[in-house]
């Protein structure tokens, strides 16, 4: 019997990611990554 | 009589998953010319998060680590400020959550950049030490609370949340963004302080581990490798050990990066799915599935010794 859960936990995953592209997260997660973190290098 | 012939074992192939790791960490820190113009890469497919602990400070880096961006949703996640509306972290966790569906932990034992500087630091010829398997819970820890819990929880005078996991702990931003940032921005380098001795201790404490242990960070502290291990029962990717073939000869843990008992938990969420034991096993009791398809190393299929 093929098994179902790994299908549907990508469904719903993906579901969530699109949801999150939906309301501008990328926007949000490009900010962050293309400004100097200060924390990362231990300065902030 | 004469005894029981001993199997003939063919040698083991060629095991190439090195050069994955190679072409990986390149590929994810591509944008060598930020290093020259002394500033980080800043292209529009940053926002992309790649599966892997990568800092996005790196100055070459060309996507987004999944844990800083995870810590920045949850620590501006606030109901009163206009600016955090609607972001929840979606987008991040949807990712993470797609990838372990798949492959479970796998991108730890294929992708990740600091996992491949584990690896080839613990060849250096030394005494080399286990890590109680109880430590591997520490994890969980720093995943509950420097990733989740006090970003969300503990917030700053403008009402946001730090990422404490970044700040405190990641020896992996150390290496790649702290260290090649100071050297080539000037500006930055009178800001050093105390924050920045700190967690050079920690990445010099972290690598002198990495030479004596089989991938500790991984196993004891990464919190990404905590999120995908809890995938690794559930995901569409799948290890299988034949009981009837294993001889309990322990090859398999010998060749292991992270040091498991692969037959006792075929699944773990400590197996970082690098494939090792597969061709470790001279009995070929251990395969993986995927989509339906069973592979087992073709060319070790011996039988048991009686």
């Amino acid at each position: 019997m093929r098994r179902k859960l790994p299908w549907v936990l990508l469904a719903v995953s993906l579901s969530v990611m699109a949801v999150g592209l939906l309301f501008g997260e990328y926007r949000s997660v490009l900010e962050k990554a293309i400004t100097v973190c200060l924390d990362c290098i231990g300065i902030g | 009589m004469a005894a029981n012939p001993k199997p003939t074992l063919p040698k083991k192939p060629r095991d190439r998953r090195a050069w994955y790791q190679a072409a990986f960490a390149l590929g994810l820190n591509a944008w060598i010319p930020s290093w020259f113009k002394g500033e980080i890469f800043q292209g529009s497919v940053k926002g992309v998060c790649v599966p892997g602990l990568n800092c996005y400070s790196c100055p070459s880096a060309m996507g987004a680590c999944p844990i800083g961006a995870l810590q920045t949703a949850f620590g501006g996640l606030r109901f009163n400020l206009s600016v955090a509306e609607k972001k929840f972290g979606l987008y991040v966790a949807g990712f993470l959550a797609a990838i372990g569906s798949v492959v479970g932990r796998m991108p730890c034992g294929w992708v990740c950049p600091f996992g491949f500087i584990q690896e080839l630091l613990h060849k250096i010829p030394s005494p080399k030490l286990r890590i109680p398997h109880a430590m591997t819970y520490f994890r969980y820890f720093v995943l509950a609370t420097t990733v989740i819990a006090l970003p969300l929880l503990v917030v700053d005078q403008f009402g946001y949340g730090q990422t404490w996991f970044c700040k405190w702990i990641c020896p992996a931003g150390t290496l790649e963004a702290g260290i090649p940032l100071m050297l080539i921005k000037a500006d930055l380098r009178p800001l050093i302080g105390f924050m920045y001795y700190w967690k050079l201790g920690l990445l010099v404490l972290f690598l002198g581990w990495f030479v004596l242990s089989r991938r500790p960070f991984c196993r004891t502290v990464c919190p990404l490798g905590a999120i995908w291990g809890l995938f690794n029962k559930a995901s569409l990717f799948r290890m299988a050990v034949d009981d009837e073939k294993c001889t309990l000869c322990d090859m398999c843990r010998k060749d292991c990066p992270v040091d498991i008992k692969i037959y006792e938990s075929a699944n773990s969420p400590d197996c970082v799915r690098c494939l090792k034991c597969v061709s470790s096993c001279k009995f070929g009791a251990i395969s993986y599935e995927f989509l339906g398809k069973t592979e087992v190393a073709p060319d070790l299929r011996v039988k048991k010794p009686a």
